[in-house]
């Protein structure tokens, strides 16, 4: 966990991101796609957000940005004091390496690599991270931690990439549609996984889905559609995910 | 639709399908270039012989009277005899210090001979009843910049004759004009002129006789049979032998060159197509793959099979044809520039530049063939999967832990390290390929510099080991021993060696050659022989040394007898041991002591010329006085025939070393840009992921590059072996009666060829890791969602 979070514990909870006015337009040669439309946003430390919207939503180009992997096209966002929206392609990548854990529908594991070596691989490059069986021992993998990514169902590939994600420690951890590639019965399992992450670790989650079923397991729900936020709820009863089906 | 897919496709893809199209290009440049050059030769060659009368036969006598000529019609086969007066003489042009030796060769006194026609490039033949009027060889006039109206002196038989110069020529007979003795032509330093029969009899003291003989045959002569009833005519006025056109000084030279240049022509073109055929089918079979998921979607339209692989059939064909067209068009242009240094060479009056279809077909077929077999196998591997099945990302592809580090080395290495190992070791037959591709590329870059490497260990061989004389002196016919001490007794001659040199046919069995034995004084130093090591080795007491490539084609070797048969004098026949092989790398000589020869001449001690060791201050002095000497036909002198065998053969060879080196090079960076590009495609998904993670672009770099380095240094001793193989392969089929190479490859070729192949690796590379840079990390991700 980075140590800028350490001494906050209670609401009101530090700012982790923050937003305002945040637009998005792709530039698709004659036509111009508006992706994200004035997007006012904060994401607070230690909690689990559901970013929840239809397809073309904006949800991905949202999560992107926050992930610094894309750049708005106005407004401002930023990680602590951090402006993203400024920043450099090496600052970013920096960024990335010590800040964000990714993972992504189709798990993006390095075919190459095994289950320890994938979590390594990232271990390797960061500052503080676990030690690689320990974030496997988190999602349940400890056995499996010598195969491949082909040795591995899909459930497990996920698994193994949210480790790889958490590995390092993040201090926010962006999953855009984790479960998109699964059948419900292992979403659910991998839902598990990040569950514990974000509790056992306290690591600021976010979540991509259109699947409005597992927006019963976080903190808040951002819903978006259009490239708005349409509405935020909070949930007062968290639904462990085991408890969900879809 | 998918026809403007394709020219999208191309278009998107430029630099690779560039890239491809180059090294199609150079594989059929190369061998448009040399097919058409040797097609061109041959048309040419072929072409002139018959217009101008080409003579099959001669015959050279002492002097024999006009009168037995009629003898010579009446042999079967015989379709004219032309008689005529060959004088050798000295010359001398004014502003020339050298010494030049010529041949004045007799023409009727007016108009054209019925053989071996002249060919007027300038001015006029010779006009009735004028005896001081030349005509004269294109080749000596344009190296000594003569016109009609100059003037030129001749020295025959020790008298000055001024000649005018009416007009510039050219002839059949001397295609390769070369001075006899020489294995190099020197067009400034030996000349053919022409001049009427009434006034050369005169000066040469020929009247009513002649010394040369030329035959025109019928179709349905015997040639064996005429030789021998033409030898059998002269043998009583000094007959030195007659021969057919194949022994024709002109024409065997010819043939040996293009013999040579056959080889050439068909050796390097074979291995630059084969090269370019097997790098395109490698690079078309992986560009093809990496278009899996495209496959997959044009199927999932309903798009049958059939019209996807017919897509990218024209893909692949419309590179091709760029390839082919640029091959075509550059390959005649070289082929044309190729024609044109070889004319500068022989004299042809005109060339014809012939660019049969049949090589362009070939060319054509034999690319489109390979990127073929390539893109169908691809495509019906691409194929056979469903179409949800290929839309999906690729399924993890199976690895295993590498043997690499399966030795323990395991938890030294770094993930990326390990990746770029697994990746090698995971399709160890792809690996290879990509290796051997480029290890191709290696291979013919050494083609060229090779050459050269050849070309001047030769020349160090026979100018610094064997050749080491300032002077040669040869005499008009053999002299008495003691004209050596005359020519020691000249200011300026350190010293000097006598030799005999005697034309013989040799004969083993039912194989025979013609050639020269070389009497060889018994410890001489300033012309040796040397062993097959390379060590100069004494004369025997008795027998004969051949050049071992003599041996072979007379198929004996030492201890065996062969028979000589002397073609000059009493022209005896003998029984000589061989005593042993020698290497000699310029024309295939027999050897002797010069006394033992003699003593097979049944003469006494006769010389043909010497070898002189002198004092450069003096040289000039020592060739005035030897030009006015009579008996001598000709002097040589090492440093102008080493400074012309620069000039014309090194020329030549390089110069084709040259373009072979010029695409060799094309093709190693087209096939290592390729090979770059691909992997790039193939891993980009990959090295994505990673940079999302955090990676930074040089950490990606490094796995992506690592991998191509890994694969670019494991190609770099295997095309040296390969390399050898090829170079070994063309120094033997490069050997000819005329000359030999020693087979060497210089250290500087092998760092020659490593070095283009990591230029190109190392251009590949700073182009796809700015590739790698403008990487979409978006995209890649998302994959069709």
């Amino acid at each position: 966990m980075s140590s800028s979070n350490d001494q906050v514990k209670q609401p009101p909870r530090d700012i982790v991101f923050k937003a305002r006015d945040l637009a998005k337009v792709y530039d698709m040669g004659e036509v111009k796609v508006q992706a994200l439309r004035a997007v006012d946003l904060e994401l607070y430390s230690g909690e689990l957000v559901v970013l929840l919207g239809p397809s073309g939503s904006g949800k991905s180009t949202l999560l992107n940005i926050l992930g610094g992997l894309d750049t708005a096209t106005s407004g401002r966002v930023s990680y602590h004091d951090k402006d993203l929206t400024r920043a450099s392609d090496r600052e970013l990548t920096e960024y990335r390496r010590y800040y964000v854990g990714f993972v992504f529908q189709f798990y993006n594991l390095i075919p190459s690599l095994t289950a320890f070596e994938n979590v390594a691989a990232v271990t390797e490059i960061s500052r503080d991270p676990m030690k690689p069986e320990d974030a496997l021992a988190v999602v349940g993998l400890t056995d499996r931690m010598n195969h491949f990514p082909a040795q591995l169902s899909g459930g497990e590939q996920q698994r193994v990439a949210i480790a790889r994600a958490v590995a390092k420690n993040p201090a926010v951890l962006l999953c855009d549609e984790p479960t998109g590639a699964l059948d419900s019965k292992t979403g659910i399992v991998v839902l598990e996984a990040l569950e514990r992450a974000n509790r056992e670790l306290g690591t600021t989650t976010a979540v991509i889905t259109h699947n409005a079923d597992i927006a019963d397991m976080a903190d808040r729900v951002i819903h978006l559609s259009n490239g708005f936020i349409t509405r935020v709820d909070t949930n007062e009863r968290k639904k462990p995910a085991r408890e969900l089906h879809w | 639709m998918l026809n403007r897919k394709l020219r999208r496709d191309l278009w998107a893809m430029k630099g690779q399908a560039l890239a491809i199209a180059l090294v199609i290009t150079s594989g059929i440049a190369v061998f448009v270039m040399s097919l058409s050059t040797l097609d061109s030769l041959r048309g040419t060659r072929a072409s002139y012989y018959g217009d101008y009368h080409f003579a099959e036969a001669f015959a050279s006598l002492k002097r024999a009277p006009e009168s037995i000529r009629g003898r010579f019609e009446e042999i079967p086969g015989v379709d004219h005899a032309q008689t005529r007066v060959l004088a050798p003489a000295n010359l001398e042009v004014e502003g020339f210090d050298d010494p030049i030796t010529g041949r004045l060769v007799s023409i009727p006194d007016h108009g054209q001979p019925v053989l071996n026609q002249l060919y007027l490039r300038r001015g006029r033949l010779i006009e009735a009843g004028r005896d001081d009027e030349v005509v004269v060889h294109e080749s000596f006039a344009n190296a000594h910049g003569l016109e009609p109206g100059h003037q030129v002196t001749a020295i025959v038989n020790g008298r000055r004759k001024e000649l005018k110069i009416v007009g510039i020529a050219l002839s059949p007979e001397y295609v390769f004009p070369i001075a006899p003795g020489s294995i190099i032509p020197d067009f400034q330093t030996f000349g053919i002129l022409w001049m009427a029969r009434t006034p050369l009899e005169a000066a040469f003291d020929m009247e009513e006789a002649f010394n040369d003989i030329a035959f025109a045959l019928r179709p349905d002569a015997q040639l064996e049979e005429v030789l021998d009833r033409v030898d059998g005519i002269i043998e009583r006025y000094g007959g030195l032998g007659a021969y057919g056109r194949k022994d024709q000084v002109s024409h065997r030279y010819l043939s040996e060159e293009f013999r040579q240049l056959e080889q050439m022509a068909t050796i390097y073109p074979v291995i630059f197509l084969g090269v370019a055929a097997f790098l395109l089918n490698v690079v078309v079979t992986r560009l093809v793959r990496t278009e899996r998921e495209q496959v997959a979607t044009l199927k999932a339209f309903g798009y049958g099979n059939a019209s996807i692989g017919l897509h990218y059939v024209k893909f692949v064909l419309a590179i091709v044809g760029f390839g082919v067209l640029g091959g075509v068009f550059s390959g005649t242009r070289f082929g044309q520039g190729m024609s044109a240094m070889y004319m500068d060479f022989y004299r042809f009056p005109y060339l014809d530049y012939i660019l049969q279809p049949y090589v362009v077909v070939t060319a054509a077929l034999a690319s489109a063939a390979a990127a073929l077999a390539g893109t169908i196998y691809a495509v019906r591997q691409a194929a056979l999967q469903p179409p949800a099945e290929a839309m999906r990302p690729e399924p993890p592809a199976k690895y295993s832990v590498s043997i690499v580090e399966r030795f323990g080395l395991r938890r030294w290495l770094a993930q990326p390290t390990r990746m770029i190992i697994r990746n090698i070791e995971r399709q160890p037959v792809k690996s290879l390929l990509a290796s051997l591709g480029i290890a191709m590329a290696c291979a013919i870059l050494m083609l060229g510099f090779f050459f050269s490497d050849m070309v001047m260990l030769m020349m160090r061989i026979q100018f610094g080991l064997v050749q080491r004389d300032d002077m040669t002196v040869t005499f008009v016919e053999p002299t008495s021993y003691r004209v050596l001490h005359e020519l020691e007794s000249l200011p300026g001659v350190v010293h000097g060696e006598a030799f005999r040199s005697v034309p013989v046919r040799l004969r083993s069995e039912h194989h025979d050659y013609r050639t020269v034995i070389q009497g060889v004084q018994q410890g001489g130093d300033l012309n040796r022989v040397l062993d097959v090591d390379l060590q100069p080795i004494e004369m025997p007491p008795a027998g004969i040394l051949l050049t071992d490539f003599l041996g072979g084609l007379l198929k004996v070797k030492p201890g065996d007898t062969i028979t000589v048969e002397v073609l000059e004098g009493r022209r005896p026949i003998r029984e000589v041991a061989v005593a042993g092989l020698v290497q000699q790398f310029i024309g295939l000589s027999a050897y002797m002591d010069i006394d033992v020869l003699n003593r097979l001449m049944r003469e006494g001690r006769a010389v043909s010329g010497a070898y002189l060791a002198a004092d450069s201050l003096f040289e000039p002095a020592i060739y005035s006085a030897l030009k006015e000497a009579p008996r001598v036909a000709a002097v040589s002198v090492r440093e102008k025939v080493l400074r012309n065998f620069h000039e014309t053969m090194a020329e030549q060879l390089l110069t084709f070393a040259f373009f072979i080196t010029l695409f060799a090079g094309t093709i190693a960076f087209g096939v290592v840009y390729n090979s770059a590009r691909i992997t790039l495609s193939e891993r980009s998904r990959e090295l994505a992921s990673l940079r999302v993670l955090g990676f930074t672009r040089g950490e990606i770099s490094f796995i992506l590059l690592g991998e191509l380095a890994v694969l670019t240094f494991a190609a770099i001793p295997m095309g040296y072996l390969i390399g050898e193989v090829f170079c070994r392969y063309i120094a033997t089929a490069l050997q000819t009666d005329l000359f030999r190479f020693p087979f060497v490859i210089q250290p500087s070729t092998y760092a020659f060829a490593a070095t283009i192949v990591l230029a190109s690796s190392l251009i590949s590379s700073l182009s796809v890791r700015r590739k790698l840079d403008a990487l979409d990390l978006v995209a890649v991700l998302k994959t069709n969602e």
